[in-house]
């Protein structure tokens, strides 16, 4: 079913230009350098599911978040919206419609809230900028509708965002990107920055506002604990691609990737009965990434075609791999 | 005989609006070759505790009670320039950004000479071998080549090497390591667990290893003391702690973590916060947030006692049947 | 948590770290009150002084050069002694407190208003925009303000009959001046915009379709302009006193309407032949609040930046 897709991203590229100021390239003869954050990523995500990128600091992850937010201009590709394409879109109430549709949480709990407004404020600014109250009174019981909604007291509108500790902030992030009756929600490593304990906390918060309100998450994060937890479907990231796309259950059981797998074996798990043989090499510098699968400088099992041709995501099973080795059966 | 022992320890920050206790009586120790894990929420005191012992506490925060002993030696009370001595030379120490621990405007090389002539009484060309050694140790890639090289030429994880060799520099018999990983990606976080192993097997160096990652911890510790609002929580052998937590805190706390395959609807976790250091409850700091608090937990603080095999202990009155240490 | 919202803003004030500083700070509290007394003296001049020294009509020779009420030949009505033409030294340094505050406040102003909206311009919008704006400051640092005051001095001197020049000398000195220091208020406000446009909350302020000048008002502005006052207060003080070297100079105020610099000018041409009150009561005024200004001004800026300290 097509219009059960909420969001269908194709070909999204996302270019940054890192290049020194013009006179300094012409004195050390330098050509324009771009940072390719994002290099021709495709997925879609479908109504009421969660959807996790998944990879280490510097795959673009976030850059995609943001993209999807309408926070870039993005160099090349499609974002397509519930059936509206985001970079084709000129009309203002168009553009206003989808992006009170869309919201997003951040994941510093102490940058994402302007220091200088109440609470309250900060939480009805959408509900003000879309005009989605009739009057104050009815701002006011909105608001504290939310405050509820998210486990803090209506009382907790005056106070300052100083006032909170970081689980209570990103409580009070949650109920702003509510305000304006989302269906999507872009959650940009919304735990990463809390505690275990409280992190629990805001995954559980999350999770019954899904049931609760039938939200759609796009979820950004690096921990793969988290990623298993909170997702319906795993994409993974490596320097601006997605190596493999995968049901929740199946990538833990069955890795495909040989990135997916080393990420797997790498992190510290409680059990402590596995000793793992860490990987040598760290993710390359996604200036002068590497030809070919960007992967093939780490894999035990890159080939002369891995270094020369860049794999494009292909259905095994229930999930999508980008693997030369395993297309051709060498895994 | 343990290399560090701390014992009664107590923390304070004077502030206008009355006196902040940070920490309270706590006490511990570290064998040679041994890595006891510190685990605590952010704000718990754990990197307070790190911070004095090589003395570097932010005034107006200072120790207002306590012994740290190093090899025997007390150095609770040192002057600045006593403890200076004392850091370069037996102590070293690793921090959560490598980048603020190395200067941008010195060569790794020169900045690990210099270290190494200040507390060792050595030549220019056998500080510089002995700073190769030490490159070598710490698992950086054709030294020599890099031994010129500036700290922003270094990627993360082999910047947290290099100061990590900075630590080494001469020989510490202590490393105070506080979220030496946190800043670094999974596959580089395995990397240094296992360089901070292999340096407490292979030299006998006894390592305090600060984090809130109990997955470090697991990875990384032999012992691991659980810190709660200042406090000692429970501390034993770091299979025990995990597989069988004691304290009723710890036992929340390993619930909440979420792990891979687990596939719960919801998370268990602990309801309400940790307390704010100036409104801590009476008794036991844990005991609003506690299922099992009895009257005793809501008017005495518990002291340790024995609550498993193998020198398990939590500090909780459910084990108050159990001999108490300390 | 505790419960805040039940407060009164007296008690949010009362309880608030900067009233508790201040109140702590034994030399800040002394320095306020002495600016506040000066404020009130000169403002209140009409009220708290019979004389009007510079009205022609009310002076009277007989009186010139009176020293001090306590010398041999001083008298009680005239405490701090009177000039060369008789008038009263302690209401004319009233009045020029008065003239000296006017410009320096008022400078001030226009130098922030000029200077915050365009280093917040610079700061979020960066590129192009901020290499034009800050290259203009820069330009216009390398001018010193004294330049810049003989300049306009000397143009609307030429051009303007001397009726005229008197009238709009003192806007003339509040512009020069203003215009000489706005590229400080520029740059701070410009660091503190580039740090705040990258925080996320102007991320979800853009999110919501916020149009861009109001994500300048309502979010980077109240987050920016906290450093420009604390700076500000210190500028007042700056200002005063190239308010009164230009004044000592000749090019400031007229003599008509002195401010201390122009009575220290005054009283410049007594001093070697022993009537010494008449420069030093104005300069000592003059040292007193600047001395005072500056000591608020730098316990602000320790307050506010717990780095410095």
């Amino acid at each position: 079913m097509p219009d059960d897709i909420i969001l269908d991203v194709k070909g999204l590229k996302m270019y940054f230009d890192v290049s020194a100021p013009l006179i300094s390239r012409m004195i050390r003869r330098t050509s324009k350098q771009m940072l390719k954050a994002v290099d021709g990523l495709n997925f879609s995500i479908r109504r009421g599911e969660t959807f996790s990128l998944v990879g280490e600091s510097g795959c673009g992850k976030s850059t995609v978040a943001r993209a999807v937010a309408g926070l870039y201009t993005i160099t090349d590709g499609d974002i397509v919206v519930e059936g509206e394409n985001l970079s084709k879109i000129r009309d203002k109430t168009k553009i206003a419609a989808i992006s009170k549709r869309v919201q997003m949480i951040f994941q510093s709990p102490y940058a994402s809230l302007d220091p200088r407004w109440r609470v309250r404020d900060i939480i009805a600014e959408p509900i003000r900028a879309f005009h989605l109250a009739k009057d104050k009174a009815d701002e006011r019981q909105q608001v504290d509708t939310l405050l509820r909604q998210v486990g803090l007291s209506p009382s907790d509108g005056e106070k300052y965002p100083h006032e909170f500790s970081g689980g209570q902030r990103q409580r009070i992030s949650i109920a702003r990107a509510l305000s304006s009756r989302p269906e999507f929600l872009i959650c940009d490593e919304p735990t990463s920055a809390l505690d275990v304990s409280v992190q629990a906390q805001i995954l559980n918060l999350m999770t019954e506002l899904q049931d609760d309100l039938g939200l759609t998450y796009l979820f950004i994060s690096h921990d793969l604990a988290v990623i298993d937890h909170i997702s319906d479907w795993i994409g993974v990231m490596y320097l601006g691609r997605i190596c493999e796309i995968t049901p929740q259950p199946e990538l833990f059981k069955n890795p495909l990737h040989p990135y997916t797998r080393l990420l797997l074996a790498t992190i510290p798990d409680l059990s402590g009965e596995t000793t793992h043989v860490p990987l040598e090499g760290e993710v390359p510098n996604p200036i002068n990434p590497p030809t070919g699968c960007t992967f093939h400088p780490r894999c035990p099992y890159a080939n002369e075609r891995c270094k020369r041709e860049r794999p494009e995501l292909r259905r095994i099973g229930p999930s999508e791999v980008a693997c030369h080795a395993i297309e051709e059966g060498r895994i | 005989m343990a290399i560090l022992e701390i014992s009664n320890l107590c923390i304070e920050f004077p502030t206008r609006r009355g006196v902040l206790s940070a920490v309270e009586h706590l006490s511990l120790s570290i064998e040679a070759g041994e890595i006891l894990g510190i685990v605590g929420e952010s704000g718990a005191g754990k990197s307070l505790t790190g911070n004095a012992i090589v003395g570097l506490l932010e005034p107006p925060g200072h120790v207002t009670g306590g012994v740290i002993l190093l090899n025997g030696q007390d150095i609770t009370h040192l002057s600045d320039a006593e403890m200076r001595k004392v850091r370069g030379a037996q102590i070293g120490v690793i921090f959560q950004d490598p980048l603020t621990s190395l200067d941008p405007l010195y060569t790794i090389g020169q900045q690990l000479v210099q270290t190494i002539q200040t507390h060792m009484d050595l030549s220019r060309a056998d500080a510089k071998r002995r700073a190769i050694d030490l490159l070598v140790e710490v698992g950086i890639p054709a030294p020599e080549r890099r031994f010129d090289a500036y700290p922003h030429e270094f990627s993360g994880g082999m910047r947290q090497r290099v100061v990590i060799a900075l630590a080494l520099c001469c020989d510490p018999c202590l490393i105070i390591a506080d979220e030496p990983t946190t800043a670094l990606d999974v596959s580089v976080q395995a990397q240094i667990i296992a360089l901070l192993k292999r340096l407490a097997r292979e030299k006998g160096v006894a390592t305090m290893l600060v984090t809130h990652d109990m997955g470090v911890i697991a990875e990384a510790a032999d012992r691991v003391a659980v810190i709660y609002s200042g406090r000692l929580a429970e501390i034993g052998e770091v299979r025990s702690v995990i597989d069988t937590p004691k304290h009723p805190y710890t036992k929340g706390l390993m619930d909440s973590i979420p792990q891979i395959g687990q596939n719960l609807e919801l998370l268990p976790n602990i309801p309400g916060a940790m307390p704010r250091l100036d409104s801590r409850p009476d008794g036991c700091a844990f005991n609003p947030r506690c299922e099992k608090a009895k009257a005793v937990c809501r008017e005495k603080m518990s002291g340790l006692f024995t609550a498993g095999e193998k020198k398990q202990m939590a500090a909780c009155w459910v084990y108050a049947g159990g001999d108490e240490y300390a | 948590m505790k419960s805040t919202h039940s407060m009164t803003w007296w008690d949010r004030f009362r309880d608030h770290d900067i009233t508790y500083s201040f109140c702590h700070s034994p030399v800040t509290m002394l320095a306020a009150i002495v600016t506040l007394l000066m404020v009130l003296a000169a403002f209140g001049a009409p009220l708290l002084t019979s004389y009007t020294p510079f009205e022609p009509g009310s002076l009277s020779l007989m009186d010139a050069f009176l020293p001090p009420a306590w010398e041999p030949e001083g008298v009680s009505q005239h405490l701090l002694g009177t000039d060369g033409q008789g008038r009263d030294i302690l209401a004319a340094i009233m009045y020029g407190t008065q003239v000296s505050l006017t410009v320096g406040m008022l400078s001030v102003l226009l130098s922030v208003a000029i200077g915050i909206p365009l280093g917040i311009i610079a700061g979020y919008f960066g590129g192009w925009v901020d290499t034009a704006i800050m290259r203009f400051a820069d330009i216009q640092l390398t001018i010193p303000p004294i330049l810049i005051a003989l300049m306009i001095d000397g143009i609307t001197r030429t051009s303007l009959s001397s009726e005229v020049h008197e009238v709009i000398a003192i806007p003339v000195l509040i512009v020069s001046i203003g215009l000489a220091s706005w590229p400080q208020y520029a740059r701070i406000t410009r660091s503190g915009a580039m740090v705040e446009r990258r925080k996320d909350y102007i991320a979800a302020a853009k999110l919501i379709q916020t149009p861009t000048a109001l994500v300048l008002l309502r979010h980077i502005f109240p987050n920016v302009v906290g450093p420009t006052l604390i700076v500000a207060t210190i500028g007042v003080a700056v200002a005063i006193i190239i308010e009164a070297t230009l004044s000592f100079l000749g090019v400031g105020v007229p003599p008509t309407t002195p401010s201390l610099g122009t009575l220290i000018r005054i009283g410049n041409n007594f001093l070697f032949s022993g009537e010494w009150w008449i420069t030093f009561f104005p300069a000592l005024t003059l040292v007193v609040l600047v001395l005072s200004v500056n000591l608020i001004g730098d316990w602000l800026r320790d307050t506010f930046n717990p780095k410095l300290r």
